[in-house]
């Protein structure tokens, strides 16, 4: 048997709530509603799961999808050993053994065919079958699936199936307003909540630019690095572009007129 | 003629003695000039002053180059050093002597301006060889070696020289001169228009030459910050500052857009750009936090001092916001002296230096001024703001009891002090305003006049202006050729589709060859006995099987096969008179067969499923190169498009470097990795204005060049079995020729299917 443990999250991770988005979420897992959250990148999604997760003191497993992932990474498949072979579990089939939130992170990158093998979970069934190994699973009652991605930037090619959709209740995340952003990075790094404010603003001056040749605006991730960075005794300005501009654009118009914003709000 | 009875001193009158002269206006401002030139010239200078007016007034030109000399020299002098009273003179006699003698007195009027401008005297001297130089070669000679007509641009050039130079440096109005020079040399009314700023093409060019940041060449970067910073947009429409010496403009913004100078040069270390900034926060500012007030009641007086308290109040709230403004406000706003206050006593308005003081304050913690009352107002100011955002109503308050405050006795007066009171990145603020009773103002009339002259409805779109590249000098000619494009007009499609259906066999064989190429996304080949790599999962599973004692799967590689096709084309046809002419060995005429040509070019396009465009150009003269869209990217290959191509006509002749820009211009928004663009030419690009023939070939390289460089990859089929002459100078390897017209129908979509393969 797995041990269930390494799978706990034992520290609780600070997540500020943004709205009544925990007790909605409890409510879900309660009834062991499949989730979705969507949401923009580095906004908190990931976060909130994992806080969800020590919340409700339940395990979790996290899977990052990618293109190259196969069914099988996910349900599980026969390895070799000295005497012949042996199964080996996919974090999916784990999870629904040991009874705990599966995470499968930016679904959308792995392929249709691929997030099919899920579908006997998230509905009133709640099994799945291992095909290869002849064995059908009966979810644990714990278990619960939560999926993420991010409608934004992904192709028009890589969208969930109408069929996997329907399946989820859904969060919509988005970047916090600046009062509580400020007061997020505020606590995360321990930085004075002036110069959050600060970073905050450089952010939203990137958010707005978001269509006009940035595909995505600065995440509350990298102001929260941005905001390490300074913590740790690095010149504020240089900090910021560091963590702020240089990661998100080639651009050099808008690297300038970020540039600017950087300079105009750190006098 | 009157004689004026002058009493001279005995120096003076032993000036007037040596200068030898007789005419009466010289006589009459002889004192007057004297009194400037002693205060300002040592006394070997005035004796060489007068020694060089001594041999102006004796070259027998009249009174003017001499009445000239004697105000202007001592300026010049002053600014560049005494040995100026020499070249002038040298100068000025050189001009006497070469037919160009009308120049003298421009040359001499406008010295002391250009000096002022230039201000060193090496750069005076250049100054001089370039205005050397260009007579030189502007001046007409019958038999080569006398210079008889005298050089028509060279007044008009002396004129304009000071307010070239306020624009322009010393290598900028080289360049300008030398294009005046190289383009107008035979054609004296062009030549005069030129030089007197006049033409487009002098303006055009004095803008590519000039210095400083212009906004078209910021406008993304202007708007991208405008729309982060500040969370706004709106057009940036440019106003031109260059000529405009005696009213400053100001930036302001309608409901139509915000209005900047077209130009900043940098100032008090701050960049062009970051002015640009400036002006946008300060009217960013505004738009967010200013309300319109009524003011038909107010003066002037009182309304500039509501300007000033409303301004330094959104300038505040921006500073809160961005504290890295102030320090681009502080260094363009003027340090308004407090001294100068004083000067009310001598009947000088102060009016405006005690708001500019006012100003400053608020902005700069560090400006102290003893003036209690700005004092006072400032205070009272950071105590309003300290409440919060507060309103314009409220500084309109303080402002009108600041006036009826500090009101002096002299602030009527017409004598008004300006110096370091104008803050230049602020705007006029006319959004402030609502007037209730229609003024008898000026602009309120113009306002009507419009409205009964509603404007004439365009009837097609305005052209748009492409540079042409000029091999001699290796410039561009800036927006030389307008091009006007249109939508083809329609034919009967049934043509088409008759031409269709006459080359079906050759369609069949076609499609065999796009089933080959139709789209296949991005694949991984699995299974594969041979392959890149091992498929893991495919390996495992068979050792599996033949661990389980089954027959293995021995397919256990895998490859990557990148099909992916994501090709944008553009067909641009050269519809020149020529095409008219029947093909060699046939009985079609060129035009026809292109048309066939096309047409199975655009089925095999469309089986393909990439987009595309087809458009037809051909020219009369650089004013009037015809671009006719056949096919947008965005249309389907339908009726609509077959018409258009069918009603395809051949005229006039190919300036193909303008069309091939102007198809670039559409080309490059669309969203592929492979842009392609196939030039269907039957001849060189030649037009009947351009009789250096090379020029437009040269010009067709470099827009292949230009096209290459925004990622086009431009191909060439040539119809004209001489044409290894010239295609390969323009398009490199990238270029087929068809010697055998007739084949054209077959060749070109096989030519593009090989192409993107």
């Amino acid at each position: 048997m797995t041990n269930k443990n390494q799978y706990t999250v034992s520290k609780e991770p600070f997540y500020q709530a943004q709205g009544d988005e925990v007790a909605l979420y409890e409510a879900a897992y309660a009834a062991r509603l499949p989730v979705m959250v969507k949401g923009p990148t580095g906004c908190g999604k990931s976060r909130f799961i994992e806080y969800m997760a020590w919340k409700l003191n339940k395990p979790l497993i996290t899977v990052a999808c990618n293109e190259d992932m196969t069914a099988s990474d996910l349900v599980g498949r026969y390895l070799l050993d000295a005497n012949g072979t042996r199964w080996l579990d996919g974090p999916l089939t784990t999870a629904a053994r040991i009874g705990a939130i599966c995470y499968l992170d930016e679904i959308v990158e792995a392929r249709q065919d691929t997030t099919v093998v899920i579908h006997p979970l998230t509905d009133h069934r709640r099994t799945l079958p291992l095909d290869k190994k002849g064995e059908l699973i009966e979810a644990h009652p714990d278990f619960q699936l939560v999926i993420s991605y991010n409608p934004g930037y992904q192709s028009l090619m890589k969208d969930l199936k109408q069929s996997t959709k329907q399946r989820f209740t859904g969060f919509e995340f988005d970047y916090p307003d600046a009062a509580l952003e400020s007061e997020i990075l505020a606590k995360e790094t321990g930085l004075d909540i002036e110069v959050c404010g600060k970073l905050v603003q450089i952010g939203q001056a990137a958010r707005n630019l978001k269509g006009h040749g940035l595909d995505e605006g600065i995440s509350t991730r990298l102001l929260v690095y941005a905001a390490i960075l300074i913590k740790n005794g690095v010149d504020a300005k240089a900090a910021c572009r560091m963590a702020l501009v240089r990661p998100i654009t080639d651009d050099a118009d808008i690297r300038d007129t970020l540039d600017h914003a950087i300079d105009a709000s750190f006098a | 003629m009157t004689e004026i009875v002058t009493q001279r001193t005995e120096e003076l009158s032993m000036y007037w003695e040596k200068l030898g002269c007789r005419f009466a206006r010289v006589d009459a401002v002889f004192d007057e000039c004297m009194k400037e030139a002693q205060a300002l010239l040592s006394k070997a200078g005035l004796e060489a002053y007068i020694e060089n007016a001594r041999i102006i007034g004796k070259m027998g030109r009249g009174a003017e180059p001499l009445l000239i000399y004697l105000e202007e020299a001592p300026g010049v002098a002053s600014i560049i050093g005494e040995h100026a009273l020499i070249r002038l003179r040298e100068f000025s006699e050189y001009l006497s002597t070469h037919t160009n003698f009308k120049a003298i007195v421009p040359f001499l009027q406008y010295s002391g301006a250009v000096a002022r401008r230039l201000n060193n005297d090496k750069m005076y001297w250049r100054y001089i060889e370039l205005i050397r130089d260009m007579l030189d070669r502007t001046s007409g000679s019958i038999h080569g070696h006398h210079t008889t007509f005298a050089s028509p641009g060279l007044p008009e050039l002396l004129k304009q020289a000071p307010k070239l130079l306020g624009v322009l440096s010393l290598r900028g109005l080289q360049n300008w001169i030398e294009y005046g020079i190289k383009y107008y040399n035979h054609h004296p009314e062009r030549q005069e228009e030129y030089f007197r700023l006049e033409s487009a093409d002098a303006v055009a060019v004095m803008q590519r030459e000039r210095h400083g940041t212009l906004l078209v060449n910021n406008e993304r970067k202007l708007d991208t910050y405008i729309r982060a910073l500040w969370n706004d947009s709106d057009y940036l429409i440019p106003y031109p500052v260059a000529f405009d010496e005696q009213r400053k403009a100001m930036p302001y913004y309608t409901d139509d857009g915000i209005r900047l100078p077209d130009v900043y040069d940098d100032f008090n270390g701050v960049s062009g750009i970051d002015r640009y900034r400036a002006a946008l926060a300060h009217m960013a500012a505004h738009r967010r936090w200013s309300q319109k007030m009524i003011v038909d009641n107010w003066s002037p007086f009182q309304r500039a001092s509501v300007e000033i308290f409303e301004d330094s109040r959104v300038e505040y709230l921006a500073c809160q916001k961005y504290p890295g403004l102030r320090k681009l406000f502080l260094a363009l706003h003027p340090i308004p002296k407090e001294e100068d206050l004083q000067l009310e006593a001598q009947g000088i308005s102060v009016f405006r230096l005690r708001l500019a003081m006012l100003s400053r304050a608020i902005l700069d913690p560090a400006y102290t001024c003893q003036n209690e009352h700005v004092s006072e107002f400032v205070k009272r100011f950071h105590e309003l703001m300290a409440g919060g955002e507060s309103t314009s109503a409220a500084m309109a308050s303080v402002a009108l009891a600041f006036i009826a405050r500090t009101r002096g006795q002299r602030d009527l007066s017409a004598n008004m002090y300006f110096d370091n009171t104008e803050v230049d990145y602020r705007d006029d603020n006319r959004h402030l305003w609502i007037y209730i009773e229609e003024s008898d103002e000026e602009e309120m009339f113009e306002h009507l006049d419009q409205r009964k002259n509603p404007e004439v409805e365009l009837q097609a779109l305005p052209p748009r202006h492409y540079d042409e590249w000029d091999y001699n000098t290796k410039s561009y000619r800036p927006d030389w050729v307008s091009v006007y494009e249109a939508l083809h007009p329609r034919g009967n499609p049934a043509v088409i589709d008759n031409l269709l259906a006459k080359h079906a066999a050759l369609a069949k064989r076609l499609k065999k060859m796009l089933d080959l190429l139709k789209p296949q996304d991005k694949v991984r080949i699995r299974y594969q006995e041979e392959g890149s790599e091992l498929d893991l999962d495919v390996a495992i599973r068979s050792l599996i099987d033949f661990k389980g004692g089954s027959s293995p799967d021995p397919r256990i590689n895998m490859s990557h096969r990148n099909d992916g096709r994501n090709i944008a084309v553009s067909v641009v046809l050269d519809l020149s008179e020529s095409l008219n002419e029947k093909a060699a060995g046939s009985t079609q005429t060129i035009l026809e067969l292109s048309q066939e040509a096309v047409s199975l070019l655009a089925w095999a396009i469309e089986k393909l499923g990439d987009p595309f465009s087809i458009s037809g150009f051909h020219s009369n003269t650089r004013h009037d190169v015809r671009f006719m869209h056949i096919k947008g990217f965005s249309e389907k290959w339908d009726d609509e498009v077959k018409g258009r191509l069918a009603a395809m006509e051949a005229s006039y002749s190919t300036r193909m470097g303008a069309a091939m820009r102007h198809a670039s211009h559409y080309l490059e928004q669309q969203q592929a990795d492979k842009k392609l663009m196939l030039i269907l030419t039957d001849g060189e690009p030649a037009d009947i204005d351009s009789r250096d023939g090379r020029i437009l070939i040269e010009d067709a390289r470099k827009a292949v060049t230009e096209l290459d460089q925004k990622g086009i990859y431009a191909y060439c089929i040539n119809l004209d079995p001489k044409a290894d002459e010239y295609v390969k100078d323009i398009f490199g390897k990238q270029y087929t020729i068809i010697d055998k017209v007739a084949d054209l129908p077959a060749k070109l979509p096989q030519l593009f299917i090989s192409l993107t393969k």
